[in-house]
């Protein structure tokens, strides 16, 4: 076991996935010389060279659009979107081409790309470095979208986007870049968890908490704090947001019957939207109260002295807690 | 209000390589003459022959639309001489990055007939193997393959091949975003790749002079990118100019952009009605520029096609379109469930219990008639 960073974590993942296959290939702005805004790719040109770590010009569709090329050559290209709010200008390249090229060809071209962003807020940055837009990724057929949120899930989880043979958009909750944790660095891929399956991260039976990448370690802090207050949350982090994986969130609600969801990107048709009504429509007859969602404002995101009012925290998510257990909360006199 | 000036652009310019005029004379362009000087009588026929049979598909099928066989047809009409000069030039492991109108270049490559047709019918969103036939699907999104092609001929360089890919486009899509990307990329990497653009002069209902005040082709030097301008309905000059830039791509030279100057004679597509934006004047200025009657006029002027091996080719373009047409209504509709199909390469929890969901729902009309059907009958 070694004690990485999820920074550092990402960088052995993709060391790795590179030694494995020589058809990976990284592209992406300053990811070469530089290592990297967030240094993610460090020392990786220098060892596998120019040629497989490419430093692009500063174009997001011409990114996603020359891997689509690169992958009918056969090769895996891994992507790198600087920061979440650059990746709009390749939108049209990710929803209209890589999502569904393998079902346009009747499955005859294959579209095995991983398209890495760093995602959230919490860094206190300007516009456009700070957004959370996994939801329209979600909503895209024949994309896969996962989130890790400790540095070996990072690890293991990006290894098992790029072995896979479709496209995967991989969110990297950047404010828990510098987090720390052991991670095995010669695990057995086959014998890791599935890339697509969720977990219970801490076992509870009051309420079950629901969330992934960012948000998971103050959803864990959200357990102790209750557990103070004699309440028990079940925290579950996603891991994977297309597919989810509702099996083990099924299992935690039937017991609970009460469902916290929470996720800094906005309220309306956030993820935080599908699992309500999912988790709704299959466990209807054991939820005790509606499924409540403690999720960022739907704003534009704001200035960065103004964020923590916009990002769930400790004190929403007991709120949102609260409310779901209808104790004294926010809306209490407002609702029945 | 803002008004976007437009300028004609619809006559030839000086600076436009051609080798065979529109009256079916010879001229001698010192810089495309040696790269077709092995191109003999019999290849001359031979593009010929090409012309006249992807003309005789593109009638066939605009007939069959009009008949409800395809739900769309993009006509081809005038513009053979630039899908047969170009896809001549090219080798069978260049990759093609086609736009939807290059159905003549598939059928050239050797995509089956029907292949092709089924992605008008509606049966399908592709109608050939991109691997088998080197050739990518066609694309809809104005601009986006001229990003893969150039991905792809990055892909080249990386595997060290001496191939190339060439991404077909129009004039309409040299206004996106994505060619622009495309050519910064393709010369920073120097990228075996083809920009061949289709002036065609209309972009749907949009005249060329709207996405470009200055002749296109002069777009690609300030990017790094050796250029040039053909006459699009000269099928030799534009074999010469594909082979001009296949040579460089091969020899390590990069990117290289033609223009091939043509003209879109038919409406967009079956559902447009060009008669409410642009006049018969223009129209007739172009049927005397037609591609197949100047090499046909070459090549009797030679005394090289006489009436029986025109009627011999037109007999075969007949038994084409009569092989399309039957390959056209004799094709199945898709089975219902295969709508779930190859969205993912594996298993996708949330897409399988859809599918299931949806199999038994129509396993629940067995034997009864469904409320849409009733309602259909009722109305008809």
């Amino acid at each position: 076991m070694s004690s990485l960073t999820l920074t550092q974590a990402i960088n052995a993942g993709l060391r790795k996935s590179m030694e494995e296959d020589p058809k990976v290939v990284l592209m992406g702005e300053d990811i070469g010389t530089l290592g990297g805004v967030f240094r993610v790719t460090d020392g990786l040109m220098k060892d596998f060279g120019s040629h497989r770590v490419i430093d692009t010009p500063l174009a997001e569709s011409a990114i996603i659009g020359t891997a689509v090329g690169l992958a009918y050559r056969g090769f895996r290209p891994v992507c790198e979107i600087q920061f979440d709010g650059f990746i709009y200008p390749g939108f049209d390249q990710i929803v209209s081409q890589v999502a569904k090229l393998h079902m346009r060809t009747h499955g005859q071209v294959r579209m095995p790309l991983t398209i890495r962003v760093p995602f959230g807020g919490g860094i206190g940055s300007p516009e456009h470095h700070s957004e959370s837009p996994e939801a329209y990724f979600v909503h895209t057929s024949g994309l896969r979208v996962i989130s890790a949120s400790n540095p070996q899930d990072a690890y293991t989880m990006l290894r098992q986007a790029i072995a896979c043979d479709d496209p995967v958009l991989f969110f990297e909750p950047k404010r828990r870049y510098h987090t720390k944790g052991e991670v095995d660095l010669d695990a057995d891929l086959s014998r890791a968890p599935a890339m697509g399956a969720s977990r219970i991260v801490s076992a509870g039976t009051d309420v079950t908490l629901v969330t992934y990448g960012p948000l998971v370690s103050t959803a864990l802090d959200a357990a102790k704090a209750a557990a103070d207050d004699g309440i028990s949350l079940e925290v579950i982090d996603l891991r994977s947001l297309s597919p989810i994986d509702y099996g083990p969130l099924e299992e935690s609600v039937r017991r609970t019957g009460r469902l916290v969801i929470t996720h800094e990107a906005s309220e309306t048709l956030g993820l935080g939207a599908e699992i309500s009504a999912a988790v709704t429509e299959r466990c209807f007859n054991y939820l005790e109260a509606a499924p409540v969602r403690v999720t960022g404002f739907d704003i534009p995101y704001p200035p960065s002295k103004l964020e923590k009012h916009h990002l769930p925290d400790l004190d929403r998510m007991l709120d949102g807690v609260d409310r779901v257990l209808g104790r004294p909360n926010s809306l209490s006199g407002l609702e029945g | 209000m803002l008004e976007a000036s437009a300028n004609s652009g619809a006559s030839p310019q000086p600076g436009i390589h051609q080798l065979i005029a529109a009256d079916g004379t010879g001229v001698d362009d010192e810089e495309l003459a040696p790269l077709v000087a092995d191109v003999d009588d019999e290849q001359l026929i031979q593009f010929y022959a090409d012309m006249v049979t992807i003309r005789r598909i593109d009638m066939e099928a605009t007939a069959l639309q009009r008949q409800g066989q395809l739900a769309l047809w993009p006509p081809m009409l005038g513009q053979e001489a630039a899908q047969v000069g170009s896809i001549r030039a090219l080798d069978q492991d260049d990759f093609i990055f086609p736009t939807y109108r290059e159905n003549g270049v598939a059928f050239l490559r050797g995509a089956d007939l029907a292949g092709i047709m089924s992605t008008w019918r509606g049966s399908a969103n592709t109608g050939w193997d991109p691997h088998k036939f080197n050739m990518a699907t066609p694309q809809i999104i104005i601009g986006a393959q001229t990003l893969h092609a150039t991905g792809y001929a990055m892909g080249l360089v990386l595997d060290g091949r001496e191939t190339l890919s060439i991404a077909y486009l129009g004039d309409g899509a040299t206004s996106q975003g994505d060619v622009h990307e495309s050519m910064v990329f393709a010369a920073s990497f120097q990228a075996p790749v083809i920009f061949f653009c289709q002036n065609n002069h209309w972009a749907i209902s949009e005249p060329v002079g709207l996405q470009a005040h200055t002749p296109i082709a002069g777009r690609a030097p300030g990017y790094g990118i050796p250029s040039m301008r053909v006459d699009g309905n000269d099928v030799l000059a534009v074999l010469a100019a594909t082979r001009w830039a296949a040579a460089r791509a091969r020899s390590g030279g990069g990117p290289s952009f033609i223009e091939a100057v043509t003209y879109r004679m038919g409406a967009h597509t079956t559902a447009d009605d060009p008669t409410r934006y642009r006049g018969v004047t223009e129209l007739e200025e172009w049927a005397a520029k037609d591609p197949i009657a100047r090499v046909k006029a070459f090549l009797q002027g030679r005394g090289k096609l006489d009436a029986a091996a025109e009627a011999e080719v037109a007999a075969r373009a007949n038994a084409v379109a009569a092989e399309l047409r039957e390959g056209c209504i004799n094709m199945p509709d898709p089975a219902p469930m295969s709508v779930f199909d190859n969205v993912y390469t594996t298993e996708h929890a949330i897409l399988d219990r859809q599918r299931d969901h949806y199999e038994r729902y129509l396993a629940g009309f067995a034997g009864t008639e469904s409320a849409t059907s009733k309602l259909e009958g009722s109305r008809s």
